[in-house]
């Protein structure tokens, strides 16, 4: 039980560190900028 | 069944919410375009297609496949967005509720259940093809899109473009259906993905949640974390009467009582609802307290 719970706290540093370094990267933008825009894969136009 | 009834309320009534919290913009839908929202850059823990003209967020497993099928291309410019994060949000939703937002929130999901509902014969799902969805979650959203690039270094979302069909239902299909433009456009991608998504429409009728069990690689990488989230299940074994009323409640056909953090479980909480002796609960394993319920209140 202890050890999944260092688990737990493990991954949610890991998982907040990813998070703000991506921010800090600038990668919100490119998601923003890919999900504002038509996905022709998506919709089926290939 | 008091319970399983205000449970199973309460869940539904969840699911409308996020269903229409996460396709909040009416307007774009209206007008046929997809919404501009700032707050598109934000991960959905849901599959829920950004290409859906009222999304207002993004779907991780799409972005995902952005940031794998652009990686290379960006190392070569000397970029280094490599989609940490949407790994770390993926991560986050992952940590703190494993496959809960399946259960609870996701609009696809809501579609089957609500398809199961037809009155046909109802088939279960070989246990074999519940282990496809890891090929696809490995081959179409990771590898192929990382390793299939042109010249430029850039590839293809494989699983967006060829298999999804909640991004042609909730994009393609209302996309088509409101933009003459894009109409004019359909072709044999379309075709293909639309008639996938007739099968599975159709499978959902005779099956209970088929996309989510064999395909989805969003709960597939949310299953990964069920162990160790903060919120889990639990069993009391010494209780447990091994009568299998939850088994036969459970929309992804588990004995809970066997592995209750099991990868495949979408935390429905249907099992601890109809559980005659109350052995199964839930709760922040980080708080060491679970919802416990007494028999009576059954």
């Amino acid at each position: 039980m202890k050890s999944k719970k260092f688990i737990f706290w493990a991954l949610l540093v890991i998982s907040l560190s990813l998070i703000i370094i991506g921010l800090l990267n600038g990668e919100f933008q490119l998601v923003w900028l890919k999900a504002k825009t038509v996905c022709l894969e998506c919709i089926g136009l290939g | 069944m008091k319970i399983r009834m205000k449970t199973e309320i309460k869940r539904r009534i969840f699911q409308i919410l996020a269903a229409l919290g996460f396709n909040l913009d009416f307007p774009s839908l209206f007008r046929g375009e997809i919404s501009q929202a700032k707050t598109k850059g934000i991960c959905v823990p849901v599959l829920n297609c950004y290409s859906c003209p009222a999304a207002i967020g993004a779907c991780p497993i799409g972005s995902l496949q952005n940031a794998f099928n652009t990686a290379r291309h960006n190392l070569s410019i000397g970029q280094k967005k490599l989609g940490l994060y949407i790994l770390g949000s993926l991560g986050l939703i992952g940590t703190l509720g494993g496959r809960l937002p399946c259960g609870w929130l996701c609009p696809f999901g809501l579609l089957q259940e609500l398809i199961y509902k037809l009155p046909v014969p109802k088939i279960q799902i070989p246990k074999i093809l519940t282990y496809f969805r890891y090929l696809v979650l490995l081959f179409l959203v990771i590898l192929l899109p990382i390793l299939v690039v042109d010249s430029l270094g850039l590839g293809e979302p494989w699983f967006c473009k060829w298999l999804c069909p909640a991004g042609t239902l909730e994009a393609g299909v209302l996309l088509a259906l409101l933009n003459q433009g894009i109409r004019a456009q359909l072709g044999f991608l379309f075709a293909w993905k639309f008639s996938l998504l007739i099968l599975f429409l159709l499978w959902m009728s005779f099956s209970e949640r088929p996309f989510c069990r064999t395909i989805c690689p969003l709960g597939t990488i949310l299953g990964f974390f069920n162990r160790v989230s903060a919120f889990r299940m639990k069993v009391d074994q010494k209780a447990c009467i091994h009568c299998d009323a939850c088994l036969k409640v459970c929309p992804v056909n588990i004995k809970i009582y066997e592995n209750p953090n099991s990868a495949q479980c979408i935390r429905c909480l249907k099992c601890e609802s109809v559980c005659p002796v109350s052995c199964i609960t839930h709760g922040l394993e980080i708080r060491e307290k679970h919802n416990q319920r007494v028999p009576e209140e059954i």
